[in-house]
């Protein structure tokens, strides 16, 4: 009876530090374009919603630099990439073959700051973002 | 035989003293000597290492261990991350001080030059250590190498600071 008194604490105690471990502000995909969806609302005059098909050109398109997004996050974003210039193995970026992806608000605003910039030379806006998560998102595995 | 022995302490510490004064001397001229004093340190990767660090200096490559470069190095990279070698690599300021920190704590404790230099690849140590007596040229063409400071391409145990010979295997 003490016994399974025990495991049964063991265990909750192991559920409670679980969640305590995990990321902070865990998210969903679909949350995370929810909340670039009312950026995009508030910064964009006239905005019309995302496109998976804008999204995708403007993946795997240059834009004046050396770089797409392709270039790292490869043209089939469900396999893995590779990083251009170090070589270094990225995991798939599409959420369907990469569960971690766009589930933490504070990686995905630092990677988006990062990447637009070495891409674009300045930040991507809402309608920009919200498009290529609206394409990701229609990825299959 | 009273007047030697009365002597004798004087004697003692004078004898000392040259040759404490002997030994720093030659440990000086040891590492201004090693590499013109641009030399890293030991053991390249501390014991406990720090989790921001790990988490963020290993996404684009692997963490390099901090040994690798000394203190003013690592203070130069970190102040210039949004332009970091061709690409943005910033953090935020709590971030940046965290990491930085613990980079100069660990960084190389015999390095004695002035210099400062932003790449481990740059440094008088990686060139002699990686110069063409040890590897062929053709080498560093080879598309599985790319950038000598990709050093997993050779040091199998790289990202644990481990460069020793028995974890070295060129790629083919
Ligand atoms: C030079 C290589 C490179 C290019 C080009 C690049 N990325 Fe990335 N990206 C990375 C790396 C490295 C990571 C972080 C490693 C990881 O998460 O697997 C990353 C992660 C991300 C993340 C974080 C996603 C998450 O939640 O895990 C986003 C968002 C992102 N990139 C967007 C973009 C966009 C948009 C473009 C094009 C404008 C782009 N990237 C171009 C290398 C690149
Ligand atoms: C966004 C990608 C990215 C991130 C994040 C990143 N780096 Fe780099 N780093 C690079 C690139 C690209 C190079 C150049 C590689 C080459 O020349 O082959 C580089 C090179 C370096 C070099 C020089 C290597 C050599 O000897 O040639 C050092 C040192 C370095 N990084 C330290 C760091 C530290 C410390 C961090 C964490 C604060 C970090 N990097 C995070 C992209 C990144
Ligand atoms: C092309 C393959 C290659 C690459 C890339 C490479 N190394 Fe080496 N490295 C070697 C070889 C081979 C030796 C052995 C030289 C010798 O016999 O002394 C060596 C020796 C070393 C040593 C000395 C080990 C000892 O026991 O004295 C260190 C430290 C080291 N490398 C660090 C690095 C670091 C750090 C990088 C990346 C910034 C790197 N290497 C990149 C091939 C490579």
């Amino acid at each position: 009876m003490f016994r399974e008194f025990n495991v049964t604490l063991v265990l909750a105690l192991v559920a409670v530090a679980g969640l305590i471990s995990g990321p902070a502000f865990a998210q969903t995909p679909e949350e995370a374009l929810a909340s670039i969806q009312s950026d995009a609302a508030k910064a964009t005059s006239g905005f019309k919603g995302f496109s998976a098909a804008r999204g995708e050109s403007f993946f795997k398109t240059r834009h004046g630099n050396e770089w797409s997004c392709a270039s790292c996050h490869t043209e089939n974003p469900a396999t893995p990439g590779k990083h251009a210039k170090t070589g270094k193995v990225i995991q798939p970026f599409a959420p369907s073959a990469n569960a971690e992806r766009f589930t933490d608000p504070g990686k995905v605003a630092k990677w988006f700051k990062r990447n637009c910039n070495d891409v674009l030379d300045r930040v991507c806006t809402p309608q920009e973002k919200g498009d290529v998560l609206t394409y990701l998102l229609t990825v299959k595995k | 035989m009273s007047k030697c022995y009365k002597n004798f302490p004087r004697r003692l510490v004078a004898a000392l003293l040259v040759m404490g004064v002997t030994i720093s001397i030659a440990q000086a001229g040891d590492r201004a000597e090693k590499f013109s004093g641009e030399n890293r340190g030991k053991p390249v990767q501390p014991a406990q290492i720090n989790a921001k660090f790990q988490q963020e200096c290993s996404t684009c490559h692997i963490a390099y261990s901090p040994g690798l470069l000394p203190a003013t190095s690592w203070r130069k990279v970190m102040s210039g991350l949004d332009k970091h070698f061709g690409s943005d690599a910033s953090l935020t300021d709590q971030e940046n001080k965290e990491i930085t920190t613990f980079l100069v704590n660990n960084a190389s404790n015999r390095w004695s030059a002035s210099t400062a230099p932003l790449r481990i690849t740059e440094t008088a140590w990686f060139k002699h250590k990686h110069d063409s007596h040890e590897i062929p040229q053709a080498i560093w063409k080879n598309p599985k190498v790319k950038s000598p400071a990709n050093c997993a391409a050779c040091h199998q145990q790289a990202d644990r600071g481990d460069f020793s010979e028995r974890n070295i295997k060129i790629p083919k």
